[in-house]
């Protein structure tokens, strides 16, 4: 971690000062911990369902390198959108756009958490397992950030499949290979990611329209976005009972997917249905829209803490 | 560099060392557990 923007110089002086962990506040929110979290839980969820035991230290290790991926990930993801975090009021304080952090050493300390994240993954569980948490931060990268991000309004759409790679890791640490399971609780975080991040967008479209990111409402408009947020919550309902429907899980889930999913739905209506002027922009602050973005983290999480929990209730 | 700022640099440089032996320390440890969890699995 030498990277910090500071004049070098000498300490000097008899008596040794007092730490300064700011910096290490620095390096630790390059790996994005809000996101993080939501990806280790989607992690542990797929590795709990798995068939078959792994020792809880092999387990816990899993779920180690699947947070230091996603903040490996994290981390090149703030090197490399730098620019457009600068001009993005929400991205502006980050420690690489701040200033804080050189660009150069957010990247290094980027790639050498993803690589130490798959070899150790690889060391402790399997060679699949490492290869999926490695092609999981490759599509992040390479497809959502590098080619999706600025060039199309699918970028979300496309790219969620980078933060649906979490449960398959997890499972294939366990197993050492991927079967419908897994590829369901993909989908499910699939399905979830555009009505999640539409519903940031709408309120965030001006700091997307000024860093140049074709976000939906800046290449399509609010009402587009309004419209998309409902349909895919309306296509998320099936898909998150699919689980039960495909025997793997108990009518408990089934019962907590329903009502989640209605929750999801009754929000999305919300936002199509919010006050808004002839181009579709909010007129009251982007409440419903705020809101949506805030139940979508409540929903993914209720919803996969149900996974696991209807599996005890049946034992 | 002025006295106060080399002070914020020696402050700054001693939370990374701390930061920086905790991470290797942890990566021993947690070798250390990885090998004896695989050689109890094959057991």
């Amino acid at each position: 971690m030498s990277g910090t923007v500071t004049t070098n110089g000498q300490g000097g002086g008899a008596s040794l000062p007092a730490a300064d962990f700011s910096e290490v506040a620095d390096w630790f929110a390059l790996l994005k911990p809000r996101v993080m979290s939501l990806v280790v839980f989607a992690g542990l969820v797929g590795l709990l369902m798995a068939p078959g035991h792994l020792h809880p230290v092999l387990a816990a290790t899993a779920i180690l390198c699947i947070a230091l991926g996603a903040g490996g990930a994290g981390a090149i993801n703030m090197w490399y959108d730098r620019d457009i975090d600068a001009v993005m009021r929400r991205t502006a304080r980050r420690p690489v756009p701040a200033g804080r952090i050189e660009p150069g050493a957010a990247l290094g300390f980027g790639i050498g958490l993803s690589v130490a994240s798959v070899l150790i993954l690889g060391l402790a569980t399997n060679a699949f397992a490492a290869a999926t948490l490695a092609a999981s931060i490759a599509f992040y990268v390479f497809v959502y950030t590098m080619w999706l991000k600025r060039r199309t309004p699918q970028n979300i759409v496309i790219g969620g499949a980078a933060g649906a790679f979490p449960p398959i890791v997890g499972w294939a640490s366990v197993t050492g290979d991927v079967s419908l399971e897994p590829l369901v609780l993909f989908a499910i975080i699939f399905m979830w990611t555009p009505p999640h991040f539409w519903a940031l967008s709408l309120w965030a479209h001006a700091d997307y329209e000024r860093a140049g990111v074709p976000m939906l409402p800046v290449a399509s408009g609010a009402r587009a976005t309004r419209l998309q947020v409902l349909l895919y919550t309306l296509a998320l309902l099936p898909v998150s009972l699919a689980p039960w429907a495909l025997g793997f899980s108990g009518p408990a889930y089934a019962a907590a997917a329903t009502l989640l999913g209605l929750r999801f739905l009754w929000h999305a209506w919300q936002v199509w249905r919010e006050p808004q002027d002839a181009l579709g922009r909010s007129l009251g602050k982007d409440a419903a829209a705020k809101r949506t973005f805030r139940y979508s983290l409540l929903y993914l999480a209720a919803l996969f803490a149900a996974l696991p929990l209807d599996r005890l209730l049946s034992l | 560099m002025t006295p106060e700022e080399a002070q914020q640099f020696t402050r700054r440089r001693r939370a990374r060392n701390w930061a920086m032996l905790l991470a290797l320390l942890g990566l021993v440890v947690l070798f250390f557990l990885i090998t004896v969890a695989r050689r109890s699995a094959a057991v």
